[in-house]
């Protein structure tokens, strides 16, 4: 367990390093510098100048020098100065991620939970209703883009029946007392939550349904039930933890397709996430911060998919014995 | 992170247990999919769409870009589908931008499988090092985040239409090779693969024509459905403006409206149910081939 561990760990800063190379180049193969990012800022300035400055930054060096450089700048948590905000990219990523995996991990949680709930109630009747029910509902999930369900979305909870806040994650002025505070916050969530939930729950619950009918139809099951457990106690204490399996292997993987999803849904709701932060520095072609959000987008991705593989671990035993 | 790889590779159907014999009976699947009438069905819708990309345009060539009637006005018998924040034709613009939302969704899907079955094939035939290194490859490309690498990608380079295919390809290309892959491990071990090596038949020729074509089912389906999800991927980056100007594409319609919305619902509503209406046929496409190449798991 503890070996495997320090493997992924290790696998995790080779990835790391290998999204700084990456973004390294990136920035080469993007117009313009930091000199005519800075002399933009200042109202331009004269070519002797920029040839100074570059010679002080040392942009005339040859390509891999710059690279250690920039490897040495990014472990040191620098990623770089945004002249727009006037503030460094690490500071706008701290500021602007939390929001984007509030997001993203409460609706992963979220459609893995309710997912495997439908999944299981699903199971229990075949050719039942709600079984086919799955079936649709996991056909729209699959049809339907997030950011077009979460303007729909909007418009019927926030405009015809204006039940949740329409944008932004606060009230303007904020309620006084934290409680208020913090019920206001969530109030704000509720609906970006389940725009980008109710996709992914979809596809969950027809996945959970096929494992779960998998797992009732093994021998183990099948003793469960000759010792007279309750099928209570059957469902949900002997088959539901196989049968969550391997949701919770895809909830994983998707991870970094899900934080693509959070992107688009901060867009919708306007929410402060690294979402409309990305948005508005393209627009702006502001590259150290466009790169900053990949990295830490990346970055993100990597640790939770290591916190995934842990929990994979612990729910299956079987697995800490391979590798 | 062998050993944690999914029994259900991404796509929401279970493509994993398909083919267990060698022999792949197309006749009979085609047969099977036809009775499948949800199938058909999504078949025909298909195919409409696409005639309306390919000849839309020409029976009502208006202009997507001309101002027809005042700015916001509701449906009505003059602007079917409304009149958007420029006076546009909401109508006339979902037919206009039929055709490239399919060319692109198309062309990067084509890119997408290319990349994925030659780096799959190669991975799952070889094996050994080469197999090791191309997942490590394949599993960089998973850590980044999809829509965020291809809002880069074209926010770097450009937002021409081969940029915007090229980065749809790149960051989507993952699931097709470990799908690929996972198929040319099982194949691999067959008796009639041994028998073709025996023979002494050339590498190369081992792959494209004895494992290849057995490993076809899944590979089709997950590619059927690919191209539903490149639509929907496709479109996400036209609503954030990642797109050719000089296009209409239905993304790029609800993206512009979406300033407007709350007093136009019509300006989104619409082109997103034309989005919903294609990928959802190209979901039951899936769905009935899925049925068809498994009989054994139908309604699973």
């Amino acid at each position: 367990m503890k070996q495997a561990l320090i493997q992924r760990v290790i696998l995790g800063v080779i990835l790391i390093i290998a999204v700084m190379i990456l973004n390294f180049f990136l920035l080469q193969a993007a117009p313009g510098d930091v000199v005519d990012a800075m002399l933009a800022e200042a109202g331009g300035g004269d070519p002797e100048l920029a040839a100074r400055l570059r010679k002080q930054y040392g942009l005339d060096q040859p390509l891999y020098v710059q690279l250690i450089k920039y490897l040495g700048q990014v472990f040191r948590g620098d990623l770089g100065y945004s002249f727009y905000y006037d503030e460094s990219v690490a500071a706008l990523l701290i500021g602007h991620l939390p929001t984007t995996l509030m997001l993203t991990l409460s609706a992963l949680v979220l459609a893995v939970i309710i997912g495997t709930l439908f999944g299981v109630y699903a199971a229990l009747k075949p050719h039942g209703i709600f079984s086919n029910f799955v079936t649709v509902l996991s056909l729209f999930g699959y049809a339907t883009p997030v950011f077009w369900l979460g303007m729909i979305i909007l418009l019927v909870f926030a405009l015809y029946l204006p039940l949740f806040p329409a944008f932004g994650i606060r009230s303007l002025p904020q309620p006084e007392n934290t409680f208020d505070r913090i019920f206001d916050i969530i109030h704000h969530l509720v609906l970006p939550t389940f725009t980008l939930a109710i996709l992914y729950l979809a596809s969950y619950s027809r996945i959970s349904r096929a494992s779960m009918l998998d797992v009732l139809g093994s021998d183990y099951i099948r003793t469960a039930r000759t010792k007279g457990l309750s099928e209570f106690r059957v469902i949900f204490k002997h088959a539901l933890k196989n049968a969550a399996m391997p949701v919770v292997t895809l909830a994983g993987l998707q991870l970094a397709q899900v934080f693509s999803g959070a992107v688009l849904v901060e867009t919708v709701f306007s929410l402060p996430g690294v979402g409309p932060l990305l948005y508005e520095s393209i627009v702006r072609r502001d590259f150290p911060v466009i790169l900053g959000v990949l990295f830490g987008a990346a970055t993100t991705t990597i640790v939770a998919n290591i916190i995934t593989d842990i929990i994979y671990r612990w729910m299956d035993p079987r697995i800490k014995s391979i590798s | 992170m062998s050993q944690t790889e999914p029994k259900y590779e991404n796509t929401i159907f279970d493509s994993s247990a398909a083919m267990s014999e060698p022999d792949v009976k197309w006749r009979e699947t085609v047969r099977l999919f036809c009775a499948n009438r949800a199938a058909l069905l999504g078949f025909i819708f298909v195919c409409g769409f696409i005639l309306v990309g390919v000849f839309g345009p020409i029976i009502m060539p208006a202009d997507p870009f001309e101002m027809v009637a005042p700015p916001l006005v509701g449906p009505s018998s003059e602007t079917y589908f409304g009149s958007d924040y420029l006076g546009r034709d909401v109508f006339i613009g979902i037919i206009h931008g039929a055709r490239p939302t399919m060319i692109i969704a198309l062309t990067a899907t084509l890119v997408t499988v290319i990349i994925g079955l030659t780096i799959g094939a190669v991975a799952g035939f070889y094996g050994g090092m080469i197999d090791n290194m191309l997942m490590r490859v394949t599993e960089f490309f998973q850590v980044l985040p999809p829509l965020v690498f291809a809002m880069v990608i074209v926010a770097v380079f450009s937002s021409d239409i081969v940029v915007v295919i090229l980065a749809i390809a790149v960051t989507t290309w993952p699931t097709e090779a470990r799908l690929t892959r996972a198929e040319f491990l099982k194949i691999k071990e067959y008796e009639y693969v041994t028998a073709s090596k025996a023979l002494g038949d050339r590498n190369f020729r081992i792959i494209t024509r004895i494992i290849l074509p057995n490993a076809m089912p899944p590979i089709i389906i997950a590619i059927t459905l690919r191209v539903g999800i490149t639509v929907i991927y496709e479109a996400a980056l036209s609503f954030l403006g990642l797109t050719d100007p000089d296009l209409v594409t239905w993304g790029k319609m609800i993206g512009q409206s979406r300033d407007f919305f709350f007093d136009a619902w019509w300006t989104v509503t619409f082109p997103g149910v034309a989005i919903l209406m294609v990928v959802l046929c190209i979901a039951l496409i899936g769905d009935g081939l899925n049925d068809a190449f498994n009989p054994k798991l139908r309604g699973r």
